[in-house]
């Protein structure tokens, strides 16, 4: 191997690693939001153990913790998780997942980050250190640290508790927030589809019951801005 | 099993079988136009939507508390580009500070 390749290896898995650590942190506040909505250690473990995409996560959990049903906790984040659909075909050619034993472990790592590296990786070979190193060092952060918020958040109390109730939609704020810069695509469409979102979940709250709200809001939301040109 | 649980459970089996889709299914049936744009506008809407639920919202009442001042100081803090745990921390602090204080 030659000494670039061998750099641009080892700046693969730097990268990698970097982005699972950053990322793993992110867990404690899934954890301790999971606890705070209700839900058992145990259940905010097994979401991150089993679902491990953190954006579906916080949706399933912010749903049941609104007093929303079984139905539109899930649905929340089954339409959240759609984008990873996206991004698994996107991989195909780059990873070719070879064998259904293999084809199955590389489907639970594909989220956002993963395929964020793999695509930004100079060539193939990179793509798919980049995907498992990344993949596999979030998935590892994100369990520890989901652990640790779950088994945390049940300590807090009063002002805590607040602060607790606080995190919540400044996470979910700053998961959307890079989708509406000027580095996404369409941020004007972006924005008017978050805006629209907002409104509309607002507006019917009082009238729907709980957790109703949010997918009624994508789904009017996002079918409008799908079909606009 | 409670309701939490098989919303758990159902959640996760759904949102690997997506994974597991897009590894598995011809790309021409998910990189058609609308599925695409669809697709590509679901996040926003539904963060946006949950945003506005968990900072504004208290079962089926509007309410302007703590949440809504903790979330302007999350917006400050993202447009200064503050790493991710900061802007969490800040919107703690301030959720605190409004029920210790007001």
């Amino acid at each position: 191997m030659t000494d670039d390749a061998t750099a641009a290896r080892r700046a693969t898995i730097r990268d990698a690693l970097g982005l699972g650590v950053a990322v793993g942190l992110y867990g404690a506040a899934f954890g301790a939001a999971a606890v705070a909505a209700g839900l058992d250690a145990w259940q905010a473990c097994a979401l991150s153990l089993l679902m491990f995409t953190g954006a579906s996560q916080f949706a399933l959990v912010g749903v049941l913790g609104a007093g929303g049903g079984v139905l539109a906790a899930v649905g929340s984040a089954v339409l959240l998780g759609t984008r990873n659909t996206i991004y698994g075909v996107r991989l195909v050619p780059l990873l070719r997942p070879r064998g259904g034993l293999r084809r199955l472990a590389t489907a639970h790592l594909v989220i956002d980050e993963s395929t964020a590296l793999a695509l930004a990786a100079p060539d193939p070979g990179n793509a798919r250190l980049a995907f498992t190193v990344g993949g596999g060092s979030i998935f590892l952060g994100w369990n520890l640290t989901t652990l640790l918020g779950a088994l945390g958040a049940d300590a807090l109390t009063g002002p805590w508790l607040a602060a607790l109730d606080a995190v919540v939609p400044a996470a979910f704020l700053a998961l959307l927030w890079p989708r509406l810069q000027r580095t996404s695509a369409e941020p004007g469409a972006q924005r008017r589809v978050a805006l629209g979102g907002a409104v509309v979940a607002l507006v019917l709250t009082p009238v729907v019951p709980a957790g109703v709200q949010v997918i009624a809001a994508v789904a009017a939301v996002a079918l409008a801005g799908g079909w606009r040109r | 099993m409670s309701a939490t649980w098989v919303a758990v459970l159902a959640g996760c089996l759904g949102c690997y079988l997506l994974k597991l889709a897009g590894l598995s299914v011809p790309a021409a049936w998910v990189e058609h136009p609308v599925v695409r744009r669809v697709v590509d506008f679901v996040p926003a809407a539904l963060l946006g939507a949950l945003v506005a639920v968990q900072a504004a919202t208290s079962g089926s009442a509007l309410v302007v508390d703590g949440r809504l001042a903790a979330l302007a100081v999350a917006a400050l803090a993202l447009a200064l580009r503050a790493p991710f745990v900061v802007v969490l921390l800040l919107a703690g602090a301030t959720g605190a500070g409004v029920d210790l204080f007001l």
